[in-house]
């Protein structure tokens, strides 16, 4: 679960992080307030007004249709009425956001950290997440904070710190001292380093984490390192227990589709092709995807109806699918295991009968467990729907009605 | 002979008396397997499904000889689970349960290195030896008797795939489910290889998603072998976009070697016979072997 960049800083400050200070707004009075508090908190006019939404690429991203970039410098308060005006309720487009972009509902007026002192500012990069062959986490950083991650580690991967984190002990005070001291950092902006890897650590781990990314972290003039952005994804596993951390899941920030599937139990990922697809199991949901597009079509979502298919889930599949306008055509694929496929014939046949009219044609494979009584059902319902038993023979299918 | 599971294996089941594992043992022992009992702590001495209920593993292993385990156990204590079966001394543990944390199983993961045993899953659908046991939730009679080994990170695809061998006309030796999570007991690369060293094995069919290095890895093995025994291979994922979770919780695009397409092409660089279509598994087994 992503949640926000306000959020997130909220988290890792309960944690003893330091964060660059903010106050997050949802209207551009409420952005002039908060404005106010931080200028006196920091005795500066500086501060800067950052939109919130689940995507990185903010500060070059910009307001579909404008110029107005999604993270932007104020010196006033007018400054930041006009700038949260222009940001709030609007849709920005990022790198990660595709075209579509997604709506500005608040602003996070943050402290500038970047103020003149006795040394220069300096962006580091740091994150935390799980390294799925050494079945540990792992901590990288480096020295090019504010670039794309990736990039970094295409053009010059010498420049990422890895520290592999043994799961028996847990962080170790060296390896923080390693990190700070790869890159570069010396005197009191050392020690500020290795406190601030440590607490965020433990951020890591009190919070069932699954990525953070802190990028840029920054060392101020004053030899302080804060956290100037934060990136934090809960494992979706772990939120029964962190049950804080699960209420701060923003919807509007999800496809409305895949949070209607999901109240449904229904696994949907929305996807931009032309055939809707109702699957069991993940594995196969990926596999007919696969085969709609060698077979001339392109998926519309990813749908598994789990181990429990019945009748209320097929309806609840069929009704999501047919929601999205761009679907011409209906494949199921069924391969029964504890799954039945006659419990899933009944579901379709239930499912015509209660939706009306299906206006787009349906092909339906059903294998494995009851598959022959399943088919029979289908057959005989008098439904339009074509049928086949091998998953080449529905792969034929679907192209053909597609024509 | 078989790996990992065969007719004298004494199975228990971790979880035995809730609805899951009711459901799915009864299945089992069905089936043919050797299931001497079930664990389920508070009502040891009970009897369930005609077999003793054990406080413990240790207990199971004790009285009743298990050494091999599957697990029904709810997410949050499955971790717990795993460990306890492997301190008892269980040399094959097959965990079914879905949506552990993945912070448990990096310390069960961890926990479990350098003992006895060998862990299948989380999030799989267990190990059938057809004809000899089955340790998981999978139709059995998919599974016809062969020479063709399965390693799959995905429970339906497993079934395709050894529906597509049988009708191909041949049948299976050891279908192994290694599971859909990011972090899992028994890595493609491992699973090959007990199959690869298995005699009654002749060839392997080889499934895997988007997401982690895994196959990557088991390819590279299996170039390493001089390719001894023929190996098919699909990846499901070729059209899943970047960034989101495709059901399981393994299955997500990161990095470029994540997708589909990088893992195809070192699969195919290695010599496995790679299919792009999930339903040519089957035909693509026969031009392997002839």
């Amino acid at each position: 679960m992503n949640i926000h960049e306000y959020q997130g800083k909220e988290i890792l400050a309960k944690y003893g992080v330091r964060i660059q200070r903010g106050i997050v707004a949802d209207s551009p009075d409420r952005a002039v307030s908060a404005y106010k508090e931080i200028a006196k908190m920091t005795n500066s006019k500086f501060a800067v007004v950052k939109s919130q939404i689940h995507a990185g690429g903010r500060g070059k991203g910009k307001i579909v249709g404008t110029e107005q970039r999604g993270v932007q410098l104020a010196k006033s308060p007018e400054d930041v009425k006009e700038i949260s005006t222009n940001l709030l309720h609007n849709t920005l487009v990022t790198h990660q956001t595709g075209p579509e972009g997604k709506v500005v509902n608040k602003v996070l007026i943050a402290e500038d950290a970047y103020y003149p002192g006795d040394s220069e500012p300096k962006e580091y990069y740091m994150s935390i997440l799980l390294d799925r062959a050494k079945a540990c986490n792992v901590i990288m950083a480096s020295t090019e904070g504010g670039m794309d991650i990736e990039e970094v580690a295409e053009n010059s991967p010498e420049k990422i710190i890895k520290e592999w984190i043994d799961p028996r002990v847990g962080l170790q005070g060296f390896q923080a001292r390693k990190v700070a001291n790869k890159l570069g950092l010396t005197g009191a902006a050392n020690k500020e380093m290795v406190k601030f890897i440590y607490a965020l650590y433990q951020a890591y781990e009190g919070t069932d984490s699954s990525m953070f990314e802190i990028n840029p972290v920054l060392k101020t003039s004053d030899d302080k390192i804060l956290a100037v952005d934060a990136k934090v994804n809960i494992d979706d596993n772990a939120l029964y227990r962190q049950k804080d951390i699960a209420e701060l899941r923003d919807k509007s920030e999800e496809d409305p589709m895949e949070v209607e599937a999901s109240e449904s139990d229904l696994n949907y990922v929305k996807l931009d092709g032309n055939v809707g697809c109702m699957v069991n199991g993940a594995g196969l949901a990926m596999a007919t995807m696969d085969i709609i597009k060698l077979y001339g079509g392109e998926p519309a979502n990813f749908l598994d109806v789990g181990g429990g298919a019945n009748a209320q889930t097929v309806e609840a599949g069929f009704r999501i699918i047919l929601k999205d306008p761009n679907v011409k055509a209906i494949f199921v694929n069924i391969f029964g295991g504890i799954v039945r496929c006659d419990r899933v014939a009944n579901g379709i046949v239930e499912a015509y009968k209660s939706i009306g009219e299906i206006p787009v044609p349906i092909v339906v494979r059903l294998q494995g467990t009851n598959a022959e009584e399943g088919a029979k059902i289908i057959n005989e319902s008098g439904l339009k729907v074509s049928s086949a038993v091998k998953l080449k023979e529905a792969a034929e299918l679907v192209q053909s009605v597609l024509k | 002979m078989s790996v990992l599971v065969n007719k004298d294996s004494k199975v228990i089941v971790q979880g035995f008396t809730g609805s899951e594992g009711t459901f799915h043992a009864s299945q089992m022992i069905e089936y043919g397997t050797n299931v001497v009992g079930g664990v389920t702590p508070g009502k040891g001495g009970q009897t369930h499904l005609d077999r003793p209920v054990f406080n413990t593993v240790e207990e199971a292993v004790e009285k009743a000889g298990a050494d091999v385990s599957i697990i029904f156990v709810p997410p949050g204590f499955a971790a717990d689970a795993i460990m306890e079966a492997a301190d008892a001394g269980i040399k094959v543990i097959v965990c079914i349960t879905e949506g552990i944390p993945t912070k448990d199983m990096i310390t069960a993961k961890t926990y479990i290195q350098g003992k006895d045993c060998t862990l299948i899953g989380p999030n799989c659908p267990g190990v059938i030896t057809p004809g000899e046991a089955k340790v998981g939730i999978m139709p059995g009679f998919i599974f016809k008797k062969g020479k063709i080994g399965i390693v799959s990170k995905s429970g339906t695809l497993t079934y395709e795939a050894a529906d597509q061998i049988v009708k191909a006309g041949y049948g299976i030796s050891t279908a192994i489910g290694i599971g859909g999570d990011p972090i899992i007991g028994t890595p493609t690369k491992n699973a090959v290889e007990l199959l690869m060293n298995d005699p009654e094995t002749e060839a392997i069919v080889m499934i895997g998603e988007i997401g982690g290095n895994y196959e990557a890895v088991a390819s590279e093995y299996i170039k390493s072998t001089g390719n001894k025994k023929p190996v098919v291979g699909f990846i499901a994922g070729q059209t899943a976009p970047k960034g989101k979770r495709m059901g399981h919780a393994g299955a997500i695009i990161g990095g470029a070697d994540d997708t589909a397409e990088a893992k195809m092409k070192i699969m195919a660089e290695c010599g496995i016979h790679v299919v792009q279509s999930p339903a040519e598994i089957g035909d693509m087994m026969v031009k392997a072997l002839s």
